[in-house]
């Protein structure tokens, strides 16, 4: 398990060196730096100037060792566009993007396993039905637009809650439902699809007729076998709302790295976008790490594998 | 995404007529809040490009002079007086009494350092277009200062009066750039209270402001300045009563919410004008169709102006003849103007050798909407336009390299009143200058560096009418721009995209 463990963080190392060197070299194909940098009204003077100053003169290897170097450090640079270090500015964007991820996956979560489990119990009845349109309609509306109805409803016909920002908790809840709510019909199908093949099983059956509580052989011996998989997207979900937010954040005014990220591309900000890049890869490699270790507390047959 | 929510929008503002609810404005805690879609770069007036940069620079700073924007004239601000001692010589007597927000004397010492300090490209500022004319700034008394420019520049006032916002030298020169973004300290009529870059910026009235400021006292307590870039959250928020003013509004939303009660929408041209730039130089050797004059004069017949005008850019916005803003000095609508006719259109293109047409890539970074319409124009004539949509800078280095046949270009003029802030870009050899005729560089060049202002006059005239006859460019438009506020603001929007908010006050 040790071996299998360091091997994967060294994995980890490479796939984030790989992204990061990929990133770098994309980022230069969309555009000089400079330009962006120098506004319309620059010269060809004053480009000239602007790369020397922040170093956009020397190769692009140098550019990129010098930054991984850096970056190693903590040290990720100074915003071209806000003048800023951008370890600063992600220190105020990062919390926003992690409560709103996070609420929303408990969101999407909290509501998604118990629909899933209620639907295999009782398949085809009612609330199935229910739970199936409700996926369906989350996979098939815009978020943005279910953002801008709820803007619409909560906060224009019944001024109940703030249309954007971040000051207090109440200018999460429409995000979180929208985020969520995203998230919930993959999350819901595959633990109906689970508990549904769980429940056929033979040992369920031999549970059964050993006389267990039914509760006991649903959530002790049932859900914990189908759930499993849930883990695995559930992660890959968290880590999709993390750097995924950027509509949401857009729609709702919410200053999270998602937007960040987004807005960076279009000024051509490199080292902003480094460091998000950066901080999601790590994000997702680490995310992806905690579900395997999940997924075998869960299911000792994985640890032994 | 706007246009898609017309009939959204249309519901929308039927069910808040039948459920209006009581709307929050800040006139009761005397604080108008504002929305801006872009957050800002620095709040520091010299390093940003954005508008609300020049809107801040009003607002937080003054200038030596101030430009009333009703009658034209340079007005005496930070000065007391000022004059051309010679043709590259001005001198200013400065006014006495005046505070810095921080509690510093206003006096030369501050303009010296502001300009030389600025001007020096070693500081790196990124407005450089707009100090790079200023040879060096002395110090003649206490009060009394004079600016050497570089060449002959009679648009010095302009530039002055414009964004050349005095600082604190003794607080600049201890905080630099990032300190002055983040606590700003200037003279002007509000005095920043906080700045959470890329969340919000606080302004607060300046009780101590100088009486005889061209600009007058301020009225409105506070500005609170946030940054939203959804449009429809905007609309929200001014509809939910969480936002008073908000600013470049699309014409769609703007109509809608012109209807309702509570909210005020108004239009005002601004000194942005939208042009098609033309390959005709041929800088890079491509031989491109755009070359030929002829093919040039073929797409200005092809486009109806007036129709996209009055279809899509609608509001207040006027058609532009000419490479300039017409309230520009030296802008002048005396040019050739092509109007729209297509048959003339084809058999331009079939002179030039193209009686079927070609295809070519049309360049642009905004206003998609209006490009569709003038590739569809074009499309009837026979030229397919392939849209190629980039970010500003990716399409700039383009051009400049000479890949471009055309460009759907757009220039501000930062909001200059003089023509040489449009013509000295395009057309004087510059790097963006993608006609290269050395008559137009002669004649800009004389108009740009005369002190005789009817010199001046002519020779623009005569670059401007030798541009449009080549077709170097072909203006479109201004653009419009749609203001909506709580109604219970008293505010006048100007067309140099400048919203004096030291102006406004509560009904």
């Amino acid at each position: 398990m040790l071996i299998y463990t360091l091997k994967r963080l060294a994995l980890a190392v490479a796939v984030t060196l790989v992204v990061s060197a990929l990133s770098f070299g994309l980022l230069y194909l969309s555009g000089d730096p400079a330009t962006a940098i120098g506004g319309e009204a620059a010269t060809d003077v004053d480009i000239v100037n602007i790369r020397k100053f922040y170093g956009l003169d020397r190769p692009i290897h140098i550019q990129y060792l010098t930054w991984v170097g850096k970056a190693l450090k903590g040290d990720f640079g100074m915003s071209y566009y806000f003048r800023l270090p951008v370890s600063e500015i992600m220190a105020t964007r990062l919390p926003v993007t992690l409560i709103l991820g996070c609420s929303a996956i408990v969101f999407a979560l909290v509501f998604s396993i118990p629909l899933g489990v209620i639907a295999a119990i009782r398949p085809n009845s009612w609330i199935d039905r229910t739970a199936l349109f409700l996926s369906v309609m989350g996979q098939a509306m815009p978020s943005f637009w279910l953002g801008l109805m709820l803007i619409v409803v909560l906060s224009v016909w019944l001024p109940l809650l703030p249309p954007s920002g971040t000051e207090g908790w109440e200018y999460f809840v429409m995000p979180t439902i929208v985020l969520g709510y995203f998230a919930m019909p993959a999350l819901m199908r595959l633990t109906r699809a689970g508990m549904l093949e769980v429940l056929a099983s033979d040992y369920i059956r031999t549970a059964r007729a050993k006389g267990l509580l039914p509760g006991s052989i649903l959530f002790k011996h049932a859900l914990r076998n189908a759930v499993i998989p849930v883990v695995s997207v559930s992660a890959v979900q968290f880590g999709f709302m993390l750097g995924g937010s950027i509509v949401i954040e857009t729609v709702f005014a919410l200053q999270g790295m998602g937007y960040l990220a987004w807005e960076s591309i279009t000024r051509s900000d490199f080292p902003t976008v480094q460091a998000v890049i950066l901080v999601f890869s790590v994000i997702y490699i680490l995310l992806t790490l905690l579900a395997d270790l999940l997924n075998g507390w869960l299911d000792p047959r994985i640890r032994v594998a | 995404m706007d246009r898609r929510f017309s009939l959204f929008w249309l519901i929308v503002l039927l069910a808040f007529l039948l459920t209006a609810p009581a709307a929050q404005a800040g006139k009761a805690n005397d604080t108008l809040y504002i929305l801006h879609p872009v957050e800002l770069s620095s709040v520091d007036n010299y390093f940003n490009t954005d508008r609300l940069g020049v809107v801040l620079c009003h607002h937080l700073w003054d200038s030596l002079l101030y430009r009333d924007i009703n009658t034209g004239e340079y007005k005496p601000n930070l000065a007391t007086s000022w004059k051309f001692v010679d043709d590259k010589t001005l001198e200013f007597d400065l006014r006495q009494g005046v505070k810095f927000h921080n509690g510093d004397e206003f006096d030369a010492d501050d303009v010296v350092y502001t300009l030389n300090w600025v001007s020096d490209p070693k500081n790196g500022v990124k407005t450089q277009n707009n100090v790079n004319w200023i040879e060096k700034c002395e110090k003649l008394g206490k009060f009394k200062v004079r600016v050497k420019t570089k060449k002959n520049f009679p648009a010095a006032p302009a530039y002055i009066a414009g964004v050349t916002a005095i600082y604190p030298h003794k607080y600049y020169s201890k905080v630099g750039p990032e300190g002055m973004a983040v606590k700003p300290v200037g003279t002007g009529p509000y005095k920043g209270v906080e700045v959470v870059p890329g969340k919000h910026i606080i302004l607060a009235k300046n009780e101590n402001y100088f009486a005889a400021s061209p600009k007058g006292k301020p009225s409105i307590g506070k500005l609170h300045i946030r940054f939203i870039s959804e449009v429809n959250t905007q609309i929200a928020e001014l509809m939910s009563g969480r936002a008073d003013w908000l600013w470049r509004l699309p014409p769609d939303p703007a109509e809608k919410l012109a209807k309702m009660p509570k909210i005020t929408v108004k239009t005002a041209d601004t000194m942005r004008v939208f042009f098609l730039l033309f390959d005709a130089a041929n800088k890079k050797g491509r031989n491109s169709p755009l070359n030929k004059l002829k093919v040039r004069q073929a797409i200005c017949h092809a486009i109806d102006k007036a129709t996209i005008r009055n279809t899509l850019v609608k509001g207040a916005s006027r058609l532009v003849n000419s490479a300039c803003y017409p309230t520009q000095f030296g802008c002048t609508d005396d040019v050739i103007k092509y109007e729209y006719n297509p048959a003339k259109a084809k058999k331009l293109l079939a002179e030039a050798g193209y009686p079927n047409g070609f295809e070519m890539d049309y360049y642009g970074w905004r206003e998609r909407g209006e490009m569709e319409a003038i590739m569809g124009y074009l499309n009837a004539v026979g030229i397919k336009a392939k849209i190629q949509w980039m970010k500003y800078a990716a399409v700039r280095d383009k051009i400049r390299n000479g890949e471009v046949d055309m460009s759907h270009n757009n220039w501000g003029s930062y909001s200059i009143p003089d023509a040489s802030a449009f013509t000295g870009n395009f057309f004087r050899g510059t790097a963006d200058d993608n006609a290269r005729d050395p008559e137009v560089m002669k004649w800009l060049q004389i108009a740009d560096t005369s002190i005789d202002p009817e010199v001046r006059k002519k020779n623009y005239k005569m670059a401007l009418q030798r541009i449009a006859a080549q077709a170097y460019c072909l203006p479109l438009w201004s653009a419009n721009m749609n203001f909506a506020f709580t109604k219970d603001l008293n505010f006048v929007p100007q067309s140099d995209e400048i919203p004096r908010f030291f102006n406004a006050s509560w009904k």
